[in-house]
């Protein structure tokens, strides 16, 4: 069985980011980190290769700049069999859907039985990667799964909802993506750790995928968040409790 | 494309000698793998464990899933990571807790140690794969109720009977004495101090528990009695005779010490340099006044000297250009160092500081274990003084 499991670097969120003033793309340092999300389509990837036997094996796909390969080295230290890395500088500020193109490319080349995807990255938050590949590969994606279950001949999910969870199943080949708190991902062992720099890494261009390099989008501007208003203050006068429960049953808290 | 590269101005008060650059990948790699299971796993229960006075067991075998559990050691069953790498795992332990570092250090430097440097290739197979995997847990029975810094004047004693031998005496202040499904137990014998790998399940072994400490509460303390305790005549660890057996393992787990040691103080740094910015009196953070920078800066300068002191020793060690004498330099400088920056920590948060809710009181009590486990401060000046003058003062 093969797995493929998507995996994003970006900066250390504990640094502050920038933005370049020109292009507006995330200014990338040398060594980037694995996007934390990320841990958990890795560990249910190794859970599904571990149940499927020896033969299974697990290769992680990354689109952005390589830089020290760090966050790369992270998820294979984790387990992951090796990596396969797309890294062109025609593809810096590339879109979901260029993303996505690239990814679904990397991994059509390489082979798949099973696609594992985190739910949106913590540096783009576009949230549509996952879907965007399931549809150029042409395969079901089972998206927002808080559980994963392996069937006799597919994926049998519970699809997280706003109100509670949907179960759907699917046939494999499969997209899948993965909430945080699917599974509690393993700590990278030392003897991972060691081993995850003998580990293949491919590194990729964009023509050697043969994916013409093209989007539709540009970022006309960026913003500063809005200033936060002044928040409602409610006095207790006895009866705050009941304004708190009214508020929070109108943003559909409780 | 951007790089690492600090710029002026820019300096990280968490590192801000950037030592963090003296690390390989694979290094900070491997500590920041560490640092994430103590914020996980250890930070947010630690001051219940303590003030139960508990050590949370249930850790042993995540521990061991990671591979810390005689991690610097070859083969079987273990990591075989460098020795900078065991330190660094020791000081992001002790950033957590004294306690569960010297869980790692007494399992690995004590207990695994021997075994691997001075047993049988039948005792390494039998023991070793199991300890790293944290389903045996071993201590170390050297100190006695009367015989600490001069362990020579042990009175436990192994003597053969047939081809037997049979232990008798008593050990104090043994770290995982209480939970060690087996005990690497040092005697006198007719060929001078022997080692011998105990059981704790044998007949006429006991241990007890010691209670009432005010200091490393989420560790086990426990006294061990061997009351005739008849064991096979290839218990003995074959390899070592005299006291440069149970000295070398000490210089092993002193090595983790003084790296564990460089993390409790950056925990209390830490904690002392965000309260003392977060805390308001006289209209503004006490991090404005003079004398509270200054010691916010003592603390820094501290755990940035002692981090470099622990990284050095780990490269001389790696290296193989290692005197035993560094060790002790480290162990120490690096443990006053550590002891000296929780009791400033412990000042600037005033009277919080002397609760569980900030990490500072539990490093500064747990340092004081640490001040004197291990060689005490005294003992390590006059090693150092006679590696100087070439005069021993113990004589």
């Amino acid at each position: 069985m093969k797995i493929a499991v998507c995996v994003k670097q970006i900066p250390d969120p504990a640094t502050p980011y920038s933005l370049d003033p020109a292009t507006h793309f995330v200014v990338r340092p040398h060594d980037q980190v694995l996007d934390d999300t990320d841990r958990y389509g890795i560990e249910v990837g190794l859970q599904m290769a571990a149940a499927a036997g020896d033969d299974a094996t697990v290769t992680v796909f990354s689109m952005g700049p390589s830089g020290s390969m760090q966050g790369i080295r992270q998820a294979l230290s984790m387990g992951a069999d090796g990596a396969v890395v797309v890294d062109d500088p025609a593809l810096r500020g590339a879109e979901a859907l260029l993303t996505a193109r690239i990814l679904a490319a990397a991994i059509a080349r390489h082979g798949f039985d099973v696609v594992v995807t985190g739910t949106e990255s913590t540096d783009g938050y576009s949230g549509v990667v996952p879907q965007q590949i399931a549809e150029l590969l042409g395969v079901p994606a089972l998206t927002f799964a808080r559980k994963v279950e392996k069937t006799a001949d597919g994926v049998r999910i519970e699809r997280q909802t706003a109100t509670g969870y949907d179960v759907v199943e699917a046939a494999l080949p499969v997209v899948l993506s993965v909430t945080a708190g699917s599974v509690e991902p393993r700590y990278p062992s030392f003897k991972g750790i060691m081993a995850a720099k003998s580990k293949p890494v491919e590194t990729l261009t964009a023509s050697d995928l043969g994916v013409e390099v093209a989007t539709a989008q540009a970022i006309q501007g960026v913003e500063p968040v809005p200033a936060r208003q002044a928040g409602e203050v409610i006095e207790d006068d006895g009866e705050a409790h009941l304004r708190i429960i009214a508020l929070l049953e109108q943003r559909k808290v409780v | 494309m951007s790089t690492t590269a600090a710029r002026p101005g820019k300096v990280d008060p968490y590192d801000f000698l950037q030592i963090d650059a003296l690390l390989s990948a694979e290094e900070r790699l491997l500590r920041d793998t560490v640092r994430r299971f103590v914020a996980d796993r250890v930070l947010p229960d630690i001051a219940e464990w303590f003030e139960a006075g508990t050590f949370p067991k249930e850790l042993v075998k995540e521990m061991a899933a990671m591979g810390l559990l005689g991690m610097h050691l070859d083969g079987y069953g273990c990591a075989g990571t460098s020795a900078v790498a065991y330190g660094l795992a020791c000081l992001e332990l002790e950033a957590g807790d004294s306690g569960v570092r010297s869980f790692v250090s007494v399992q690995g430097s004590l207990a695994m140690f021997p075994i691997w440097r001075f047993g049988s290739e039948e005792q390494k197979q039998q023991w070793l794969p199991a300890m790293a995997a944290g389903d045996v847990i071993g201590c170390f029975g050297l100190t006695e109720p009367d015989s600490g810094s001069d362990p020579g004047s042990m009175r436990t004693a192994a003597r053969r009977h047939g081809d037997d031998w049979v232990l008798n005496g008593t050990k104090m202040w043994i770290t995982n004495g209480d939970l060690a499904d087996v005990a690497v137990v040092w005697a006198q014998t007719d060929d001078g101090i022997r080692g011998f790998i105990v059981p704790t399940d044998t007949p006429g072994f006991s241990s007890n528990a010691i209670h009432r400490k005010l200091s490393l509460r989420a560790s086990v303390t426990s006294e061990l009695v061997l009351s005739d305790v008849r064991l096979p005549g290839d218990a003995v660890l074959p390899e070592v005779a005299g006291l440069k057996g149970p000295l070398s393992c000490l210089n092993e787990a002193r090595f983790g010490i003084l790296f564990g040691a460089v993390g409790a103080a950056r925990a209390c740094y830490e904690a002392a340099l965000g309260y003392a910015k977060q805390r308001h009196q006289f209209g503004k953070p006490i991090a404005s006044f003079q004398l509270i920078q200054r010691t916010l800066v003592e603390m820094m300068v501290a755990v940035n000297r002692g981090t470099l002191v622990a990284l050095h020793i780990g490269r001389k060690k790696d290296d193989g250009s290692l005197d035993p004498t560094h060790v002790n330099f480290g162990k120490l400088d690096n443990v006053r160092m550590a002891l000296d920056v929780a009791r400033q920590a412990r000042g600037v948060l005033g009277a919080n500081g002397i609760t569980l809710e900030y990490p500072v009181v539990r490093h500064m009590n747990n340092l004081e274990s640490v001040y004197t486990y291990e060689g005490t401060n005294e003992i390590h000046t006059l090693v150092l003084g006679q590696a100087i003058t070439g005069i021993s003062a113990f004589d």
